[in-house]
């Protein structure tokens, strides 16, 4: 046993056939299976996989922290050579603090609100390594400006609430890096952030590991992050590790079918709705107590081998002249992967009719009484968020048109005021001419209201619990006089599962007995159970698993094809929008900063914004390159927007002093392709595009030109 | 309701529900302990009449002097012993200073009624004013919690304010006051309950609410066009029952010792009816030479409040685990 030297050499971390457990109820219910890993120095391990496959579990025990009821049944954790379990309780609380950090996924929650910044930050030298306070401040500012947080006494003196969500994360960062650990294990640390913020967590964490030598593992279930940050990944599913190797290895030529099947479901920029559809993973995951034997995968995987698959535990096999490259499958030498022509969603193209919804100039103004003292001296007391201002476009029958933005644009606000949970402040909002701008939900007409219908983002709150499927999707038809009597309903529900690909007898099921796409797909039927023209989907498939979002996309655009119905696709995916829809809408505090079709908002001229969004996006492809464009700065307060144009606080093309002044002109670049900037004509059309496919040396204005069908 | 047309597409009955999640109380040591307590007083409530060994109004100088209201039939037995011979009995226990021969096993009060058969009547009562007046607290809290939480803006104003108003009183004040006011009787406990009780249940109520109506079934129910009386009862209701059902269970025990407090203040149920608080107030002059004739009384409440707060405290383990 080598001991803690610093002159060790070897591994860091390894982890050999550990096998985790928790005891429930319900008896042993195995977590992680056959887990093995290695960490060099320096080195930086992705574990991706969908939720419940284990990824955390496997952190925790790293920490060993896993619970009361949970514990290692099998194999061994080495940390530096030395079996963990060999460690004392107050080494571990050592190693802990000082060798090993964790960064958890929700800022807020991993810092205190009752204490200032500085006092968490300097907890960590004064506990660990009875430093005097003053170097313990001094080292704190330090790490905060290491982590680029501008102002770092000012962040000092602040308490966890008065700075932003990334700024936190980057507290929670320094607060990880105070400790100058060996090993930084990272859980998600972006999911909860927008993706301009994320970018600039994601380059932070490349710098410090290269700067401090930290060896990291770094917990994602998005592909593209994993490229960005990582050079080995492990691909996780149900417990077990199904493939690993290097970064490019596995992402070039990946040999599990599973690691397969998640490249083909999720959008990357090849792929196109007509041409390379996506290819859902069916079914889904096994819940951990409901495992099949032999192959995990087995149920969900095209090459299944009957009494061949389902026999005994497989085993990881090396992959020859690939060092460290391994793979769970028993078949992958036997696959042939050029002749592989799985069943992609359908891609039939689709023709948009007359326009259907047409927003005017449509604003929303929320009021605040402001009560404080200087507000009253002033007269100022009451104050507008300005959650929509100037909205205007339209959208065709049959067409998919995307409202793209980060938390806080207003699209969430645009789509309350277009079903009439809210009416306009001003403007009109037309709805086969006839103006719901003024008409809350309980002024329309039932033909109103079933025609436009809502598709939820959470399906953990989408169906009411309380209430069976059936009953919920009957209300629906029976609220909308699509059907009233009662055997009619019956069938029309049927129909309607029927319809989302469900089983018959679901509706008979409450909500709990479904799994997140089961219920996302009830979600969806229940927004087409009056037989609407336009749909409004808020992120449908952003809180689902990445093998379940396809075919949950797909099934929404087959419905749509056979409907004609118009879809309004709110989301801050840019990855899904670019491969669904056929024009954006791209949104910043509140105003509409380009709109047009989508292989024209996708390829340059852009907006200074659009195009930060673009390059902020991770892609999980090793053949593309993008711009790194880092935002500064936060959003800023709806209460107080700048004045001029809305993104010049954080804009990286900013001309000068015009943009903090005047409003900018709306530029239409033909072709109903509007972008509002001050930016001149001439230079915009000199912009270079963001994301390049390098190996073909290809624009991504000549891949896209070819994707959407619109375009014709 | 017209849903209930779709049997089809229903889940289980409601009952068959209901009887699943008592099943589960099984999970639950402590919720069992509670449930057992809690049935037992229910099953001496309901068959009052067959285990009390005496009438309880009746005392021992009526059952020792026949021909008063309260006289007993003459051929009747106690023990198996004719009533001349216990009346022989109890003379000779007068002489000798005690009541207590071995035929009233927890004794007789200050007036020589029978403990035991007074406790057990008094069983009935608790056992059946305690439930409604919870029952009609929670069928005025609701509705109030539910429109102050969902309809918010003026309604909530006047409705926490009237809450708030009725909650700076002290309970037992209130209880005075209202008792004292609209007299004596088991109808008026319920009413002084409801009105003391009613306010609480509509805050915790209302703070339920705020949180459901931001679920997305609520806003899918409201782009439908439901009415605000059919989200509130049907939409968000039912998701509240949870933490209403382990509330009530507390709140029964309170209303249990609250009716114990009115019987002790002498603002209970007019006498003779046998009630618990009440036997504690006549005999408690004499709690240092007697202690029998309140220690009973004190020990029966306490033990179907602890039940039922145990088996709060079960349903609430249960509700968690899920």
């Amino acid at each position: 046993m080598t001991g803690n030297g610093v002159d060790y050499d070897g591994p860091i971390l390894e982890c050999r056939g550990l096998c985790i457990s928790y005891f429930t109820r319900a008896g042993e219910i195995p977590a992680v299976i056959d887990f093995d890993l290695t960490l060099e120095r320096g080195g930086s391990v992705g574990l991706v996989g969908e939720s419940g496959c284990g990824k955390s579990t496997v952190a925790m025990a790293i920490m060993r922290y896993l619970g009361k009821n949970g514990g290692i049944v099998g194999g061994e954790v080495l940390y530096k050579g030395r079996n963990m379990a060999d460690f004392s309780e107050e080494e571990l609380r050592q190693l802990r603090g000082n060798e090993i950090s964790m960064v958890y996924q929700e800022p807020m929650a991993s810092l205190n609100p009752s204490l200032t910044l500085g006092k968490q930050l300097m907890e960590v030298p004064l506990y660990h390594e009875q430093v005097a306070v003053k170097e313990a401040y001094d080292r704190a500012v330090r790490m905060l400006a290491d982590v680029k947080l501008p102002d770092p006494e000012r962040v000092m003196a602040a308490y966890p609430h008065q700075i932003s969500g990334g700024q936190q994360q980057r507290v929670v960062i320094a607060m990880a890096l105070l400790s100058n650990p060996t090993l930084l294990l990272l859980d998600e640390p972006t999911t909860a952030l927008d993706v301009t913020v994320e970018a600039g967590i994601i380059e932070l964490i490349g710098e410090i590991a290269e700067r401090f030598n930290t060896s990291m593992i770094y917990i994602s279930h998005n592909l593209g992050l994993i490229l960005e940050t990582c050079d080995r990944v492990n691909v996780m599913y149900s417990g077990q590790v199904v493939e690993e190797g290097s970064v490019k290895e596995v992402f070039d030529e990946m040999r599990h079918p599973y690691t397969k099947g998640l490249f083909s479901a999720i959008p990357l920029p090849g792929a196109d709705k007509t041409a390379r559809p996506l290819v859902p993973i069916r079914g889904q995951l096994p819940l951990p107590h409901e495992r099949p034997s032999g192959c995990y995968f087995g149920p969900r995987c095209d090459f299944f081998n009957d009494g061949r698959c389902d026999q005994g535990q497989i085993e990881m096999e090396a992959v020859a002249g690939e060092e460290g490259h391994r793979v769970r499958c028993l078949r992958w030498q036997e696959i042939d992967w050029a002749a592989y022509r799985p069943q992609g969603l359908s891609g039939e193209e689709m023709t948009p009719g007359q326009p259907v919804l047409k927003i005017e100039n449509m604003k929303k103004y929320y009021e605040i009484t402001d009560n404080s003292l200087a507000a009253i001296i002033k007269g100022e007391r009451i104050k507008y968020v300005k959650a929509n201002e100037d909205i205007s476009f339209d959208a065709r029958e049959c067409e998919t048109v995307a409202i793209v933005g980060e938390s806080g644009c207003g699209k969430s606000t645009f789509a309350k005021v277009l079903m009439g949970l809210e009416t306009a402040t001003d403007g009109e909002v037309l709805y086969r001419n006839q103006d719901l701008a003024q008409e809350p939900v309980q002024a329309r007409t039932p033909e109103q209201i079933g025609d436009v219908q809502m598709v939820f983002q959470n399906p953990f709150d989408t169906l009411n619990p309380s209430h069976t499927v059936g009953s919920q999707l009957a209300r629906v038809i029976r609220k909308f006089g699509a059907e009233s009597e009662p055997a009619k309903i019956k069938q029309r529900v049927m129909e309607l599962l029927d319809l989302v690909k469900l089983p018959r007898d679901f509706a008979k099921r409450r909500p709990r007995q479904l799994s997140g796409g089961q219920k996302q797909r009830v979600g969806i039927a229940r927004a087409f159970a009056g037989n609407p023209a336009m749909v409004v989907a808020d992120e449908p498939v952003s809180a689902l698993d990445v093998s379940v979002q396809a075919a949950v996309t797909g099934l929404l655009m087959d419905i749509q094809r056979s409907y004609r119905t118009t879809l309004l696709f709110i989301s801050h995916d840019l990855s899904l929008v670019r491969y669904l829809s056929d024009r954006v809408v791209v949104m910043y505090l509140g105003h509409i900063v380009e709109q047009g079709r989508t292989d024209e908002v996708f390829s340059p001229p852009y907006h200074p914004y659009t195009e930060a969004l673009l390059s902020a996006v991770p892609i999980a492809d090793t053949s593309i390159q993008r711009k790194r464009i880092i935002l500064e700065g936060a959003l800023p307060s709806v209460l107080d927007p700048p004045s001029g144009c809305p993104f010049h606080t954080r804009c990286h093309r900013k001309i000068g002093s015009i943009c903090e002044t005047k409003d900018p002109p709306v530029v239409d670049l033909g072709d109903g392709h509007r972008i509002a900037c001050h930016i001149p004509r001439d230079e915009l059309d000199k912009m270079e595009p963001v994301i390049v496919l390098s190996g073909e040396g290809q624009s991504e204005q000549a891949a896209s030109s070819e994707e959407s069908p619109a375009a014709d | 309701m017209a849903d209930q047309t779709i049997d089809a597409l229903r889940g289980e009955p409601i009952l068959l529900r209901i009887l699943k999640g008592i099943a589960l109380l099984r999970e639950s040591g402590v919720g069992m302990i509670g449930a057992a307590l809690v049935l037992f007083w229910v099953v001496v409530a309901l068959f009052a009449p067959l285990l009390a060994p005496f009438d309880p109004l009746a005392t021992l100088q009526l059952l020792a002097f026949p021909g008063d209201p309260y006289v007993l039939d003459p051929g009747k037995t106690f023990d198996g012993q004719a009533v001349e011979e216990v009346c022989a009995l109890i003379e000779t226990g007068e002489k000798q200073g005690k009541y207590d021969c071995g035929t009233f096993w927890l004794g007789t009060d200050r007036v020589g009624r029978d403990v035991l058969s007074r406790l057990i009547y008094g069983t009935q009562r608790v056992l059946l004013y305690a439930p409604l007046a919870t029952f009609c607290a929670y069928a005025v809290g609701i509705p109030m919690g539910l429109a102050a939480g969902y309809l918010r803006g003026w309604a909530d104003e006047v409705l926490s304010f009237v809450s708030n108003v009725i909650l700076s009183f002290p309970v037992l004040v209130l209880y005075v006051i209202i008792i004292a006011t609209i007299g004596a009787s088991g109808t008026n406990i319920v009413i002084a309950v409801t009105f003391a009780s009613a306010p609480g249940i509509m805050r915790i109520v209302r703070g339920l609410v705020l949180d459901l109506r931001n679920r997305e079934y609520v806003f899918a129910a409201q782009t439908r066009g439901e009415s605000a009386w059919r989200i509130m009862f049907v939409e968000i209701l039912p998701n509240a029952r949870g933490p209403l059902i382990v509330d009530s269970c507390l709140r029964l025990g309170y209303v249990i010792i609250t009716i114990g407090v009115l019987g002790f203040l002498g603002l209970g149920l007019p006498p003779p009816d046998p009630d618990w608080g009440g036997m504690i107030n006549e005999n408690r002059l004499m709690a240092l030479v007697a202690p029998h004739m309140t220690v009973f009384p004190c020990i029966a409440i306490s033990s179907l409040v602890l039940g039922f707060n145990l088996l709060a405290d079960g349903l609430r383990e249960i509700s968690l685990r899920d």
